[in-house]
Order: C-alpha cells, then structure tokens, then sequence
C-alpha cells in the first residue's frame, strides 16, 4: 500500500516536474554551438551511465529490505548472522565501477582537449579574438583588430569561432554563455583562453557565473550571433557613430558599479591590458580600496541594464 | 592508566603509558608541523621571483651570515643531543649545563635573524613590500617564532629542572623538548637550502 | 558614539535588531536561571571544567544542534528571497552575508563538530579506554571551537558578517576589494576553532593507536572506531593547511602583506589551491565517520556481522589517501591546461570506486540480515539512495569537459547537499539516536522519530532534486534573485525546504519529548548491540569500564554475548586512574576569544593582551604537576552495583 503510493507519487513528481520545464528554456541540454553540443554530448551519456548505477542500487536495496525484513512467521532459514562477506562479489563490484569510470573517462579526456582548440567545424577561418575584461559588476568586451568595444553585450558571427580573451580587472569572475558552451575564470594578472562558437543565430544569455560580491548577480549580458556581413555591418556602424574611450572615461566606467550597455570606437587595451602581472593593480591604482566601501546593495532583482 | 605496564628500566621519558602516549603524541604534532612548514614553503616557491618594485633576494642575501647563523643553529641542535645524554645518564647539572648552552646558541641565532630583518627592511624590503618578500617574511618568521617558543619553553623546564630534579614527568618534557628543537633544525637546513643558497643563485 | 552606530553594530535592518534583541533576551534568560536556580557553581564544575570526553561529546553535540539551528535559520531566509522574482526580502548584500554563514557555519560549526562530538562520546567507549590520551587537550578543543564559534557568530550583529562565501576567494575577500571587519570574523573565528580541531586530530589518533583494550588487534577494530582513525588522520595533515592558508589572509587584510592581493604582484589564485588543498579533505573529514556510523547501525539492526569489514577499512584508506589528490576538481574552469584537468578528472572519478564497494557492502550487510526498522536505521536506508544520487552527479563534476557547464550553478549546489545532507546531516542523526540511550538513559521516541525523517527525507528531495534542473537551466549559485522562468522549480524547492524544517523542529521537540516520557533504559545495551559501548553499564559511569575485558575476536560484544564476559569483573578490581578537571581550557580558550575579536578590529592592545592572557595559561598549564586522582575499589563496586540493579 504505502509502496504504491510512493511509486505513484514519483510518477507524479517527475511528470510534473517534466511539464514545468517543458516550457523553459534549458539551454545546457539545448546548446547553439559545437563547444554546447560535445559537452551536452558528454553530460547526456553520463547521465545514462549514472542511471544505470541508480537503479541498480535502488532495485538492489529494494530486494534487501523486502525479503529480509523482520516480519512475523519469517523463517530463519535465510537469516546468517555469521555471513561476512564473499570475495568474489566484492571483487566483482570493485572491477565493474573501474570499468565504468574508465568508460567515462575517455571521452572525457578527448573532449577536454578538444575543448582546448577552436572547433573543428570552422578551421577554415581563423577564430575572431575578442578581450573579454571583467570589472565589478560589468563587462568590457574589446575587439582589438575590429577597434571597437562594447560595455555589457556583444555581437558575434555565427559559424565562426571566437576565441575570448579573459581577465579581469578586480575580483575573480567566470565568463558562462550556456547556450554556446561552459565557462572559464577571468582572473586579474592572468589571460585564459575560451573557445566558444554559435552555429545559430539569435540572442543569447551570458552572465559571471562566479560570485564577485554585491552586484553579482546583475553582471549579465547579452550575446548577439548574426551572420557574418550582419556583423561586419554592426562593426562598421559602430566604428563610425560610436565616440572614442579615453583613458579618463575607462577609469571612471571602471569603479565599482553597474553599467548600462554602451559601445566605443576604441579599446581599452591601448592604456592597460589586465591579463598581465602589470595590469593587475590598475584599478587599486586608480580607485584605491575607498571604492570599495559602502556600496550600496541591490534590491529585488534591479536591473540598470535594462531600464 | 590501569592494565597497561609500567616499566622500571629502558630510558625515564619512556616508562609509563602516559610517557609513551605524550611522545607519540609529540610526533604527530611534528607531523602536522611538518604539512603546515611544507604549505609555506610551496607558498615560497610560488610567489618566487614576485618581487615587484622591491629589491631581489640576490641583492641582499649575504652567505656569511646565512652560514652563521646554521653553524649556530646546528651547533645547538648538537648541544641539546648532549643534554638529553646526560639526561639518560642522570646527570641533572649536565642537563643544566648542556640545555643553557643551547639557549645561548638559540638565542645568538634569534639575535641574527632579527639583525637581518631589520637590515633588510632598511634596504627598502619589508612585509609590504612585495608577494615574495611577503612569503619570505612569513616563512622565516614563522621558524624564528618557533624557535623564540622553544627558548622560552626550555625557560619553563630549567625552572621545573631545578624545582623538581630529574624525575619520570620532567625527563619527558625534557625529551619532547628536544624532538622539537631538532626539528627546528631540520626545518632550518631545509630553509637554508631553499631560500638562502637558492635565492642567492638564482 | 558615531562608531558604535555607524560601524560596530550592524544598524538598520530588521532582521539584525531581531536578532541582537534576541540575544541580549536569551543571555538575560540564561543568567537569570543559573543565577535562580543557583547552578553557576554546577555549570562551572560538571561542564565548564570537564575533561570527561563523554560530557565533552555531549557539548559538542548541543552546539552542534544550535550551529544547525542558526544554519537553518540561514537556509529559510534564503529559501525565502529565492522563491519569487524580484523578491525584496533580503538585499543583494544581506543575502551575500547570509549565505557566506549559511555555508560556513554548516560545515565548520555543525557537521564537523557534531561528529566530532560523537567521536568523543563513543570511540574511547569502544575500544575499552576510560578516557581519550589528552583529556585535557580535549577539553582545550572543545573550547576553542565553542569560543570560535561564538567569535564568528558574533559578526551577525557586531561588524557585519563575512561575505564572501564559505570559501572566501581571494581577492574578493582580501584587503584590496573587501575592507572592513567581516571578513576578519571568518579568519580568526576558523583559525581558533581549526586549532582545536588539530588537537582533536592528534589526540583520537593517540587515543586509537595506544589505549585499546587488551587484545583488540587493529583489525578487530569497531568500523567507526576505525573511520575516526582515519578521519584523525586526515584532520591531522590537512589542517595545518588551512591554518597557514587563514593566516596568510589574516596578515594580508591586517598588516599589510601581499600573498593574495592584487597589488605587490601577490597571487590571489593561491587561496583557491590552499583552500581547496585543505577542503577537498575536508569534505571526507565529515563524510567518513558518517559512513562509519552508518555501518554500525546497519549491522546492528540487519543484526548481522558488517558485510567485508576489510574492504570497508581499505576503502576508507583508499579515499583518505586520493583525498589529497583531487583538488583541483574546485576549479577545472581555472584554464591549467588539458593536462591537469585530465589528471584530476580521473583521480576525482577514482573516488567513486571505493565509496561505490562501500555502499554495496552496506547492501550485503542487509542480504541474509533480520532486518528492523527503527529510527537510526531509517535515516541508515534513506541515506543509501540519496547519497549515491550525490556520489553520481559528484562523477558528473568530475568530468572536467561537463563541468564548465556545471560548475558554479544550482546542479553543483544540489551535488554536495546530496553527499553533504544524506551523508553527513543524515549521519549525524542516525548516530545520535542510536548513541542516545548511551547517553541520557533513554531512548528517544520512535513515533516521533519517525515523523522527523518522514518530513525531513521528503522534503530533502523535494527541495535539492529541482536543483538539477535549474542548473541546467543557468541558475547560478550564490544569486540572490532569481528570473520569472527559474520561479517553478524555486517554489518547489521552498516548498521543500519547510518541510525539512518542520522535520528538524520535531526531531528538537523529540529530545524534549522524550527527556519527559520516555522510558527510562534498565540494561546497558539497548539495540542488541555488537561494540564494546553495549557492553558497560547505562549511563556510563564517569570510567567507562570497572574492568576491561580482553578482546579474542571483531565485534567484541557480541562475543562477549555469546561467550560470556563482563566488563565486571569483581575479583580483579583495582583502583582506576582518572584525570583532574581543569578550568584551564575554557579560560584560555576565552583569552583566544579575547585575542580574535582583537585582531578581527586591528586593536593591538587587546589581541596582544589576548595573547599574553593564552601564554600566561600555557605556563600555568607548565606548572601543573597535578596527577590525577585515583578511584578506589569500592567505590567502583558501590556504583557498578547501583548501576546493575535493573538488569537482575
Ligand atoms: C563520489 C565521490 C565524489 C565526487 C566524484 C565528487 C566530485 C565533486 C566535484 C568534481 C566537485 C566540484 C564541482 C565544481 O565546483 O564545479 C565537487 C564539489 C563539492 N563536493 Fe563533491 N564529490 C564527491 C563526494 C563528495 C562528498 C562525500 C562530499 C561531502 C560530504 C562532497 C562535498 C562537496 C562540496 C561541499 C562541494 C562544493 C564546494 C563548493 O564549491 O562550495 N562531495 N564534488
Ligand atoms: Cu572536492
């Protein structure tokens, strides 16, 4: 009685949980890109192997409490107080988990070093470089060979890789896009490298997915993949009718903060480039530790982005 | 406790259960210390080079007194193994002697290093000054404490040394006292090796 | 004046009058209790002062409870701001702070010390010892983690609490991003109690190598006696890390230096190894005895020998020893190289090897078993299921490439709540309500005890499984407000939430209950029991064992049972040796209390007087040359015959 209805009732649950998420995106297992689709690859044969391991247990401690609970009129024929364990069954079960994990660890291995250059699908053109700079709570996207910047959003082509430059200015942030595929740190004083592609177009959510203190969670942005000449238009527009960024302005837009989206004709990159041990202190240099203090708090999901 | 032997010959650190867990005990500790100098000096390692606006080690690492201040070190670690001799011979004014002695060395050795800091402070590296210097400071100052803790501690035992007279409890203390100064020593060497003579090289 | 406002106490919020009313409330109430029912003079003589490991166990079990309470009180909140959209519950600062203690309390102030308190309790119990081989180092630990506790618990009102997350990544917590005292709170509050957790370290290393009973061979062990040894040792080599790693930080934030800052060419990234060095340890530290209890209780009511006791105890080394090998894992998405990340996927995937033999062992303890349904078994069962969906997803993680798309989301958050809260949390209550009778000489009800998983166990599910689905979804941990299309999922894991809590409300309101009505036991041994705990009288005698029987094979008890045996002997008692109490501890532990709040302001004054204050016990300590006491021979009869009446 009470085990029907807990099968029931898990039915219920997972149907239910089904319909709720049946309207939402879900983009880690509906990815626009190759970086997305080999690790949801990844993670969907993952999830089959763990079922298997799931359901063996639990069919297993099933088994175990039904036939050898207490009960009345039991008889203890298949009660062994003494039995103490079987070489042969535990050997069995050491070697067959080694051999899942070696099954998960190859194409996990394979795919990390993949993951480590553009992707295959586009090595017929060279990946666009864009410096992806974090600084609290805002992004500083720079096209160097493009010459423009962007605060907050960025535009990409599609079917082609980008090859993001990251770093930060401050506090350790993590570039995520789950649409087009994982993320990677942004750190001050360093440069790490992420390949990401979309192969569809549209607009995408990208976000810090590291914890940076108080406006964290509004440290969002906007990913715009278009066709290539839709982009080379966007570039060019932007050249033309977007102002200059001083080095004065740069400060300024660096203090700790939110930002609106807003896009230059230049980078920042002429007066400082925070990946390396030099950049790294730029902005105590500037702002000092004050501009840390007394910030005030979010409230309620405030979004300045978007006002 | 009860049920476990108590000897009544081997060494007089050694004789009582209580004796034997105190020491055990001791080398656990040592191990733990070892793990704690171990993540300094990978520390060390990593922020080797770090040196910002701040001078090299090579500009101020001077080998006589890096050598002196071993040789004392080293010397003292000698001096404590005769102490705990006449200890086991039961010689309680060689204990005295030998331990004083020690102190002495312990105590020149102290008097170098704080001699080096300042001067190197003078020369414009400090604590502040840069991530290498920062793990410099911490790391040799973290065996400097060491070996100020050990020096008073051998003060509370003389005191007890001369209170009590050597007996069971006293030559325990005494003993675990020692395990710890030779392992400051040990620690020493490895500094010597890796900060001094390395850092004057490369 | 304006300090006190503006600085020292946190103002303007609610939510923090509520809390230092109620403080200064519940100190008013506790003075005036003592003071009326005058048991000042008994608080400081049977607990202040105590170096009985079983009243130490019990104390670090009440804080443990308390820590859960405060935690718990952290986890509504947050539950509560994460349910709707745009919620103005917290702002984005009181919900950082709140998540920053949620975290580290729970791990730091609960789950490690509520094992830690059971360690203490039934160990020395187990292997036949009348005590632990330091008790008054054990009591020094104690007080240290209580008066840490109370320093880190102290930010809430007086400061403003950490918030930078219970792993306080540098640079956001260092003194370029983040000045202030805050974060000082977690440096010193971690660094007084971490300090006393080495010392338990050592001593239940000491304790398990040398004071066994006569006879009992390391692998005649009891097998939470032997996750403790572990444990022990892994506490013991990991711990050091996390003190030299705090106090880096201390002397960043406080004097200047530049180890993790973002001027003076300091590395920040530093932390994040050092810290992980010592947390990926760190998580076996409170998984390991769990698991040890779990196979006590397993045994106990399957009422069949452990299933494969050796590899039970190879696998614990085995995990003990990749522990220290799988770092790493925290921060795949640091950009190392696909070499590094492929190494430590594999070892991190290695782990699951030994922990999946374990839980099939605990499945073959259960074949051929009698098997019974009481409440430590219950939480036993359910932990099975829940903690292997914890293991699996913790595979998933491990697998470097995947985990750029997990790391730093809901999925992850539901990962370790599985392995933390269906191993630990589980554990903990499994070990408390099979010790209890052990402990205050009753059980605790089972009716009550069996609401308490229900509600706890169901909402457990109901609250982290959606996690899954939001991760995949983008939810990033540590927001505090959630998007219009992650509000379904949150509700349900609200939902579940409150279920949680109404089952820990009624697991506190059972240890009332039953302090009432329950039973009070007759026999020492309450559940049929197989160590050597069973074997001596309930409650304990403040000596464990009149006399200590010799131990010929595993499962010492149950032979005993068996064979015949006593742990009475009345022809060969001797006087048995105890230690003195000490007020030593607790005052030298306030004086660290003294010397933390110190440097958590940068007043040198008090941190150096502080300092003196723990100096000056430590030469007192020096000085002591007090013996113990020893307990005569009829007074040993005199007690062991009161206390065997009731099993005539
Ligand atoms: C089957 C064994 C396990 C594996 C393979 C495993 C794997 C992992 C991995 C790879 C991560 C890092 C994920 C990320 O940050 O992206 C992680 C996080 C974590 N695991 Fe596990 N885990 C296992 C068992 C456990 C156990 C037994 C515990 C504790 C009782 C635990 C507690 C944690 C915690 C607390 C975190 C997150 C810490 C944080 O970032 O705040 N895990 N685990
Ligand atoms: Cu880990």
């Amino acid at each position: 009685m009470k085990n029907k209805w807990g099968k029931y009732g898990i039915l219920l649950a997972v149907a239910f949980l089904l319909i709720l998420t049946a309207g939402c995106s879900v983009p880690v297992l509906d990815p626009k890109g190759p970086v997305g689709e080999s690790q949801k690859n990844l993670i969907v044969f993952s999830i089959i192997m763990m079922s298997l391991i799931v359901i063996v247990v639990m069919v297993a401690l099933t088994y175990m409490l039904v036939k050898f609970r207490e009960r009345p009129n039991r008889s203890d024929e298949d009660y062994d107080p003494e039995h103490e364990g079987n070489t042969k069954l535990e050997i069995i079960w050491t070697v067959i988990p080694l051999i899942i994990v070696t099954a998960l660890s190859i194409p996990t291995v394979i795919t990390i070093y993949q993951l480590e250059d553009p992707p295959q699908s586009s090595s017929d053109k060279e990946p666009l470089v864009v410096h992806a700079t974090s600084a609290d709570w805002k992004w500083f996207f720079s096209y160097p060979e493009q010459k423009i910047e962007t605060v907050n959003y960025l535009h990409i082509p599609t079917d082609r890789a980008v090859e993001f430059k990251l770093s930060s200015a401050d506090s350790m942030a993590s570039l995520w896009i789950p649409a087009l595929g994982g993320q990677k740190y942004n750190m001050a004083g360093m440069e790490t490298t992420l390949y990401l592609q979309a192969d569809e177009a549209g607009t995408y959510e990208g976000r810090n997915s590291n914890f940076t203190g108080t406006g964290f969670a509004e440290q969002t942005f906007d990913v715009h993949a278009e066709p290539a000449e839709e982009f080379q238009n966007w570039v060019e527009e932007t050249k033309q009718s977007a102002p200059e960024l001083t080095q004065d302005q740069y400060d300024e837009l660096l203090a700790p903060g939110l930002l609106q989206e807003m896009e230059f004709s230049s980078t920042h990159l002429e007066y400082v480039d925070h990946g390396s041990m030099d950049g790294s202190d730029y902005l105590i240099q500037r702002h000092g530790t004050e501009a840390f203090e007394d910030i005030p708090a979010l409230e309620g999901g405030e979004d300045v982005a978007n006002d | 406790m009860s049920g476990h032997s108590e000897l009544t010959t081997g060494p007089l650190e050694y004789r009582s259960h209580e004796d034997r867990m105190t020491v055990l005990g001791f080398w656990l500790f040592l191990g733990a210390e070892i793990a704690l100098f171990a993540t300094l000096f990978a520390t060390y390692a990593v922020l080797f080079g770090r040196t910002a606006d701040a001078p090299a080690p090579q500009e101020l690492f001077e080998m006589p007194m890096a050598l002196t201040m071993t040789f004392l070190l080293l010397t003292s670690s000698f001096t404590c193994g005769i102490a705990i001799h006449e200890m086991r011979r039961g010689s309680l004014k060689g204990l005295l002697t030998w331990l004083i002695i020690t102190l002495a060395l312990g105590l020149g050795f102290l008097g170098f290093e704080i001699y080096e800091f300042v001067h190197y402070a003078h020369e414009g590296a400090t604590l502040q000054s840069s991530a290498y210097w920062s793990s410099f400071f911490v790391l040799t100052g973290t065996h400097g404490a060491h070996v100020t803790l050990g020096i008073c501690w051998a003060v509370l035992l003389i005191i007890q040394l001369k209170k009590r007279g050597l007996n069971q409890m006293t030559a325990r203390k005494t003993f675990v006292l020692g395990l710890y100064w030779h392992f400051l020593d040990v620690i020493w060497i490895f500094l010597f090796t890796s900060v001094y003579l390395i850092g004057m090289v490369v | 004046m304006d300090f006190l406002l503006n600085e020292f106490l946190v103002t303007g919020d609610p939510l923090i009058y509520g809390a230092m009313v109620s403080i200064v409330l519940v100190s008013i109430a506790i003075v005036f209790v003592l003071t009326y029912f005058r048991k000042w003079g008994y608080l400081w003589r049977e607990w202040l002062t105590t170096v009985d490991h079983k009243k130490i166990g019990i104390m670090y079990i009440i804080a443990a409870i308390a820590m859960l309470f405060r935690g718990g009180v952290d986890a509504m909140l947050m539950r509560a701001q994460l349910t709707l959209p745009n919620t103005e519950f917290l702002n984005s600062q009181h919900y950082n702070e709140i998540f920053t203690t949620h975290g580290t309390i729970m791990i730091i102030f609960m789950a490690m010390p509520f094992l830690i308190g059971l360690m203490n309790f039934v160990v020395p119990l187990q292997i036949g010892a009348r005590d632990v081989a330091f008790p008054f180092l054990n009591a020094v630990s104690f007080w240290s983690f209580a008066f840490g506790a109370m320093l880190f618990n102290l930010s809430f009102v007086i400061g403003g609490s950490p918030d930078a997350g219970w792993t306080n990544y540098a640079p956001l917590a260092g003194p370029n991003l983040n000045p202030g005292p805050n974060i000082n709170y977690y440096l010193l509050g971690l660094q007084i109690s971490g300090i006393g957790t080495l010392a338990t370290g050592i001593n239940f290393m000491v304790t398990i190598l040398k004071m066994r009973a006569p006879g009992m061979k390391l692998m005649r062990m009891p097998i939470f006696t032997w996750s403790s040894l572990i444990t022990s040792f892994i506490i013991t080599f990991a711990f050091p890390i996390l003190t030299v790693a705090l106090a880096l930080m201390t002397i960043d934030r406080i004097f200047g230096s530049q180890f993790f800052t973002l001027t003076g060419e300091g590395m920040p990234m530093m932390w994040a190894n050092l810290f992980w060095l010592w947390g990926h340890p760190e998580v076996y530290i409170v998984i390991l005895p769990a698991f040890g209890i779990f196979s006590e209780v397993i045994s106990t009511f399957a009422r069949k020998q452990l299933f494969g006791y050796k590899a039970m105890v190879w696998s614990m080394l085995i995990i003990a020893g990749l522990s220290f090998l799988v770092w790493v894992h925290h921060f795949f998405t640091m950009g190392a190289g696909a070499g590094v990340n492929s190494v430590f996927s594999v070892t991190t995937m290695l782990i699951s090897v030994p922990t999946g033999v374990k839980i099939f062992n605990w499945l073959g303890t259960m074949y051929k078993g009698k098997i019974r349904f009481d409440t430590p078994m219950l939480w036993s069962i359910g932990f099975i299921p829940c903690f292997v969906l914890g293991g699996v997803t913790g595979v998933m993680l491990a697998m470097a490439a995947a985990d750029y798309q997990y790391h730093n989301t809901y999925f992850l958050v539901a990962h370790f709540h599985n392995v933390l809260i269906a191993g630990t949390v589980f554990g903990c209550f499994a070990g408390l309500t099979f010790w209890y009778p052990k402990m205050f000489g009753h059980k605790m009800n089972e009716k009550l005890g069996k609401i308490s998983f229900w509600f706890f166990v169901i909402g457990f599910n109901v609250c982290f499984l959606p996690m899954y689905f939001l991760g995949f979804m983008g939810m990033p941990r540590r927001t505090y407000s959630i998007e219009p299309e992650w509000m379904p999922l949150n509700v349900i894991s609200t939902i579940g939430a409150v279920l949680m809590a109404v089952g820990f409300l009624v697991f506190v309101y059972n240890i009332y209950y039953s302090f009432r009505y329950s039973e009070r036991e007759k026999t020492g041994d309450t559940w049929d029991g197989r160590a050597l705990e069973w074997a001596t009288t309930t409650p304990v005698p403040f000596y464990n064992f009149a006399t200590v029987p010799e131990i010929t094979g595993p499962e010492a008890f149950w032979k005993m049972k068996q064979e015949g045996g006593t742990t009475y002997d009345k022809e060969n008692l001797e006087p048995i040796h105890m230690p003195s109490d000490s007020g030593v501890p607790f005052i030298m532990s306030a004086f660290m209390f003294v010397a933390g709040f110190g440097l958590v302001w940068e007043w040198m004054f008090m941190a150096i007087a502080g300092l003196i204050g723990i100096l000056a016990c430590m030469v007192v300590r020096s000085f002591d040359y007090d013996h113990g006491f020893h307990v005569s021979v009829e007074e040993i009869k005199e007690t062991e015959e009161k206390a065997r009446e009731g099993e005539k």
